[in-house]
Order: structure tokens, then sequence, then C-alpha cells
């Protein structure tokens, strides 16, 4: 050790001129680098700039968001949430397209995630029968482009459904029809939000009730069963309510009248085709995420909890499910965030989504190009920011503790 | 389950039992079917379910699509007289007297042997890719790189071929051409990206990861109507762009960012000893980037750069939104002419089994070539 003395300096290089020498030095490298990277991108970026300003300038047209308010002049077939005629403006038609897109992925995510569990358990089964069939099935859905499901599934509604005069009926009130699914729509009545009041209520109190649970089994070991009493404080406060209220809620049933349905819900064929072929299609691979989630929890981990002499059902809630969804999570945020943003297909079969209604009629219209792009590009930033956040958020609550 | 020796009677000397078959009931096809088919009354249930559904399913699409079906006909009446009953099979002969068209698109007639011969350079450019024990394979491996610059002369034309316009491209070639092209450029821009990202350089990572959350946080669809409507603004003023070149440019950047951020996960999955022992080496930052760590990290990010690409060449299709006619383009304008209208499923079931095709033979050699570069235990 002594041999060798210690405290040298490394050899201080001076041959060659500043620059050389600065670049022998690795962090005064990386600093010049990172100079030269962001000189380079900001002339880059200004140069762009400056070509817009010149081209627009060119053919005449400015760069302003003035458009928003005027009026659009198209109109919107299906807009469940917001009145909306073609006499309203841009902005407008955005939140229509907006809303549509919010439905049609709210409604996604929850089939594909009921579908993509289901199939990923059956995959699993230990019958081979229907373990093959739903691989065969997973195989086919996701190695297929899912704008030909979106159009395949469309295509069948419109050509092969019988038009709403010879419409299919589905018990009394649901009729099938190539112009859509007819099915009643909930009508609420005065009094109805008492009823929703104390559905609120009663969650609150399940929330309470859980922690007060856990707290009694932490000190005395006493289990309540939890989750019936929680399905039966929300079950019965919400019941109570809706029958003391006296019932404030009717149902609006689709009547045929002349060549289509009046009253009643419309489910209209671009609405049913984007939403079931996006859900099939994502199902397929959460499926897959699924499957690997619970493979990816190790037998042993089952036998122990066995051998600790809990139940069935307990082994499954305590310790298969939180390790599976601590691999599932990831991947099933990222899948979402998919079906999100294979939402904006929609324009293939037009239904007005935020792509199709600002970014596509709208731009049409007014020749605001960079406008309405660059609004579609913010909102899908948005979702995908505030998707990417819940889930990172319940990520960390799933997270193995290390203790 | 039978001992032997606890059977009273010893019919055969010690050593010189002959070796049966194992019992029936533990082994070959019956025992198979007891254990995975019928192992439980809930189990006999399922099985009987699915035989029912296969039973509905199964020989009504066999019936469809080959026995009933027509390979030849000259429009959809002739095609539905031939058959037992009008749309009892499918009518082939549709896609087979469009068969041109689905493969080269609108590209002209006397110039197609340059895409002809375009396939073949494809399959030469695949072999020593995918066969690492192809003869040859140093050398093949340079045409490799050289080979989508080729195919791109060839089929644009030009430098004494006559030039052939881009909105002249369609159907099956446009597919390989996106595909191709995107997956060729993204790998590298992607593993450059994911460098970039984890380097400890500031400025640098901030810039990478901007890029790749801005492209992974917005749809293809909009990333290909900023390329078809507003990307010629940024550019300088008189210069026009070639739209087929601008939508392999935001394919393959709309792909480079989704490898980077496969790529990254391989490289934080990674031991820091692997980093530590490189600079201990005395390696330069490239040096050890190539020797130690880009080898092992692509490795284990196999398959989920594999699956990009397959994402990649699904996507191919959301180029019919912008007016380019890929397969499904061409399928959905054949379908507007009178004399085949009402043929939408012969064609969406010929392009989906195209896909499938492709996409599954790609994730199959994705496994193959997982198990085969394993090295753990």
């Amino acid at each position: 050790m002594n041999s060798t003395p210690a405290t040298t300096a490394p050899p201080v290089d001076t041959s060659g001129n500043v620059i050389t020498r600065l670049w022998r030095h690795e962090e005064s490298r990386s600093v010049i680098i990172q100079i030269v990277t962001m000189v380079v991108l900001f002339a880059l970026l200004a140069l762009a700039a400056r070509n817009v300003a010149i081209n627009l300038e060119a053919i005449g047209k400015e760069f302003s968001f003035d458009f928003l308010w005027s009026t659009a002049a198209y109109d919107i077939t299906f807009s469940p949430f917001i009145e909306y005629t073609s006499r309203d403006t841009h902005m407008r038609a955005m939140w229509v397209g907006i809303g549509n897109t919010l439905l049609v992925a709210v409604c996604g995510i929850i089939l594909a995630s009921i579908l993509g569990f289901l199939m990923g358990v059956m995959r699993l089964s230990k019958n081979w029968l229907v373990s093959r069939i739903v691989y065969c099935v997973i195989e086919f859905t996701r190695n297929v482009p899912v704008l030909l499901h979106i159009l395949l599934i469309h295509g069948v509604i419109v050509t092969t459904l019988p038009p709403p005069k010879q419409a299919i009926p589905l018990g009394e009130h649901f009729f099938i029809s190539n112009r859509g699914f007819f099915v009643p729509a909930p009508v609420f009545e005065e009094g109805f939000w008492l009823v929703v009041m104390a559905f609120i209520a009663a969650i609150v109190a399940i929330v309470f009730f859980k922690r007060w649970a856990k707290k009694v089994q932490d000190a005395t070991g006493k289990i309540y069963p939890v989750f019936w009493i929680s399905l039966g404080l929300l079950v019965g406060f919400t019941g109570l309510m809706f029958l003391l209220t006296g019932m404030p809620l009717s149902w609006d049933f689709p009547v045929l009248k002349g060549f289509n349905y009046k009253g009643g819900m419309a489910l209209r064929p671009e609405f049913l085709a984007l939403w079931l072929a996006l859900s099939y299609y994502t199902a397929s691979f959460i499926a897959e995420i699924v499957r690997g989630g619970i493979i990816s929890v190790s037998h042993g981990q089952t036998e122990a909890a066995r051998a600790l002499g809990l139940r069935q059902n307990r082994v499954l809630q305590l310790v298969v499910v939180p390790q599976a969804l601590r691999v599932i999570i990831p991947p099933l945020a990222s899948q979402y965030l998919n079906l999100t943003k294979n939402s904006s297909l929609a324009i293939a079969i037009g239904y007005m989504d935020v792509v199709a209604t600002i970014g596509g009629i709208s731009l049409m219209q007014t020749g605001k190009e960079m406008e309405t792009m660059s609004i579609v590009i913010v909102i899908y930033l948005i979702f995908s920011l505030t998707i990417s956040a819940i889930m990172n958020w319940f990520n960390r609550r799933m997270k193995l503790v290390a203790r | 389950m039978n001992d032997n020796a606890a059977t009273p009677k010893q019919e055969h000397e010690p050593g010189t039992h002959p070796n049966w078959p194992a019992p029936i009931l533990t082994s070959g096809p019956i025992a198979w079917m007891r254990d995975n088919l019928f192992s439980s009354p809930f189990n006999v249930i399922l099985t009987l379910l699915a035989l029912w559904v296969l039973w509905i399913i199964i020989p009504p699409i066999i019936n469809w699509v080959f026995i009933e079906a027509i390979w030849s006909a000259t429009d959809r009446k002739d095609c539905w007289a031939q058959m037992s009953e009008p749309e009892a099979g499918a009518c082939w002969a549709f896609i087979q007297s469009r068969l041109s068209l689905f493969i080269y698109g609108f590209y002209p007639e006397a110039e197609r042997w340059r895409v002809n011969l375009c396939f073949v350079m494809l399959i030469l450019f695949l072999l020593p890719i995918l066969w690492d024990k192809c003869p040859g394979r140093k050398y093949l491996l340079w045409y490799c790189i050289a080979f989508p610059f080729i195919a791109g002369w060839l089929l644009i034309g030009g430098f004494g071929l006559t030039p052939v316009p881009t909105n002249e491209f369609g159907g099956i070639m446009l597919t390989f051409i996106i595909g191709v092209t995107g997956i060729f450029f993204s790998l590298p821009i992607g593993v450059a990206l994911a460098l970039g990202r984890i380097s400890n350089m500031p400025a640098l990572s901030t810039i990478c990861v901007i890029f790749i959350e801005f492209i992974r946080g917005v749809p293809l669809i909009a990333l290909l109507f900023v390329a078809s409507t507003m990307l010629n603004y940024f550019l300088p003023p008189g210069t026009t762009f070639d739209l087929l070149m601008r939508v392999l440019i935001m394919v393959t950047l709309f792909s480079a960012a989704y490898i980077a951020e496969v790529v990254r996960g391989g490289l934080q999955a990674m031991p820091r000893g692997q980093y530590e022992a490189a600079d201990a080496l005395g390696l330069t930052y490239w040096q050890s980037a190539r020797l130690i760590i880009l080898p092992q990290a692509l490795k284990i990010s196999i398959p989920g750069i594999v699956n990009t690409f397959i994402g990649l060449y699904k996507d191919t299709t959301l180029v019919i939104i912008i007016g380019m006619l890929d397969p499904l383009g061409i399928g959905r304008a054949a379908l507007a002419d009178a004399e085949w209208a009402g043929l939408a499923r012969e064609v969406y079931l010929f392009i989906a089994v195209f896909f499938f095709l492709c996409c599954f033979g790609m994730s199959r050699y994705s496994l193959y070539l997982e198990k085969k570069l394993h090295t753990g235990h």
C-alpha cells in the first residue's frame, strides 16, 4: 500500500489547445455536450417557429384560437351529455367530443377489464379444452389490427342486422337493429337525489366501518365479515331510501314510431362498434397480463397460506391476489392508456370523439391545422397523464412495503 | 401403485420381470382425458359446454370458408348463383380478382417487377437476421443495412428507373414498406433515446424524457394528422415533402419512443455491478455500451421489443385514415364497387388472416429467440 504514493493527482494533460484539454476532462466534456445539444435544439425550434410564421403569412393565416367561439355549423348525432346543435360553437363541439371520448374510454375500460380477467382465469383453467379455446381466441384477437376489428363490428351491425321495423326484440323492451340497440332509459324523478345521497353516505359508512374493523382485528384478532356487512350497508341503506322516497325512478321505454324508435336510449352502431371492438381487443391483452400475474405467485405462497390454516377465499384474498396485483397493475395501466388512445380510431366509423370533432370537421371547416391539432394533442396528453397518475398512486399503495 | 413384491404369487424370477406398460389410468390418452377434461363434475360440464360451443361455431365456418366457397366468378351475382343458396359460402373469386390490387396497390403494371424484386430482396434481408447459422451471414448483414435504401430506390425510381409517385403505392406492399422502415429505423433511435434518458447529463435526459412521454401520450392518429396537415408549416417555405415520407418519419418516431421505454426497462434491470465492472475495465462509455451493457439489456428486452414491432405492424393500417391505401383501404375501396358490394366478410377475413400470419409469426419467433438466448437456469 505504502509503496505507491496514493495522493498523486492525476497527471495533468497539458498537450493540445484549451478545447482538446476540456474535451478530455469528463465533467467539462459532459457540459460541452449538453450545451451543444441545447443550442442545436433551440436553433431547430427557432427555425421551425420562423418557418411557421413565414408559411402562415404567405397564405394569409394567423395563429389564433378565436375560431373556437365561432359557429361550428355541423351536426353531431351522438351527444349524450351536452345539448348541442349545429348553431353552437366549435368550443362546444370540442366538449361534446371530449365527453364522447371519455364515455367510450370509461365503458371500454370497464368491459375490457371484466372480459380480460375472465379470459385470463379461463386460460389458466385445468380444463385443457377451455384453456385451448381461450388461447386461440386471444391469439387471433390480439394479432389482428384493432382498426379491422372496429370496421368489422361496425359492418356487421350496419349490414347484417335488420332495420328498426323488423328489429330483433330481446324481452319486451330491448331491441336490436342496424340503427343501434334500443334500451330503456332511466328517468330520475324528484327526490332521487336523496337516494344518491344515501348511496354516498353508505360508502362513507363502509370506509369508517372498515377502519374500525381493522383496528378491532389488530387489537383482539376478532374478524368481522367486512365484505358482507359492507354489501348489506350499501344495498340496504340505498334500497331503504329508495322505498322511503316512493321509488323516484321510472323507465322510458323505446317504442317503434314510423321507421325508427322513439324514447328510450339508443346505443348507436358507431358507439357500439367502437366500444365492443376496443373492449375485446384490449381484453385479449389484459387476459395475458392477468395470467402472467397469477402464475407469478409461487405455489409455495399458496401452500404456506394453507399451512397457516386460512380458508380458500382467505388465501386468495390475503395472499394470492395482493401479490398478483403487484405484477398486474403496471402493464394494466398501460393497456388502459392504449385503449383510451385507440378510441381515437372512432373517426374511421364516424363516432364523434375529440379527433373527429375538433381535429376532424372543425379543422376542415376553419383550416386551422396548427390550432386544432395542438388542442387535440394537449387533450390527449392530459388524459394520459391523468390515467398514469391514478395508476401510479394505486401502484404505490399496492407496492411491497419492505420492513 | 401395485407393488409387485406384495402380490402373493411370484410369477417371475427376480430380474426377469417383463416391462409392462403403465396402467391405463395413469398414462396414455384415457388417463390424459381424465386428468384434463373430466377431473371433476364441474370440469365435465365445462368440457361438454366447450364441445357444444365448438360444434356450433366450427362446422358453419368451415362450410362457409371452404366447402361452399366459390373460387372463380365474374361478379357477386355469378358467385351466388353457383352456390346452393346465395351467401351460403365465401366468394373468394372477389379477392382473386382484386389480388394484384391487394398486393401492389396502384403501382404501374409495367413496373411491378421492381416490387417483386423487392419482395425477393426482403426475404434475403430477413434470412441472415432471423437465421444465425446462415452461410455468409457476416457479409449478408452489410447487405441488410443497405437493403432499405436499395429497396427505396427501386420502388420510387429515379437514377435510371422510371419514377413512380408514392401515392400509387398501396396494398400489402405499403404495409411492408411502413412496417420494415419503422422497425429498421426505430430500433437504433429507440436505443439512443433510452441511453439518453438514463444518462447522467441532465439536459440530455430531460430532452429524451419530454420527447418519449410526449409521443407516448398522444395517439398515432393525431401524429399522422400532424404529418398530413401541419408538418409542412415547419419546413422552409417552398419545400414540399412527400406524404409517405412524412408518415414514415412519424411512425418511426412513434415506435422509437415505445422501444426506448422497453430498452430502458432492460437497462435498469441490469445489475449495477455490470456498469461498474465495465468502468473498472477502463472502457469508454461507447465501448462499455457496445460490449457489455447493450448486449445484455437488449437480450432482456426482446419480448417487449418484438411486441412493439407487432404493434407498429398492426398500426400501419391507420394510414387509411389519412387517405393511403393499405390492404384495408384497398378492401374498403373494392367494397364500394357495385359489382362486388356486400362481400365485406370475405375482405375483412382475408386481411385479418394476412395480419394474423405476420404478427403471430413474429411473436412465435420472439418466443424461440428468448428460449435460445436464455442462459440462466
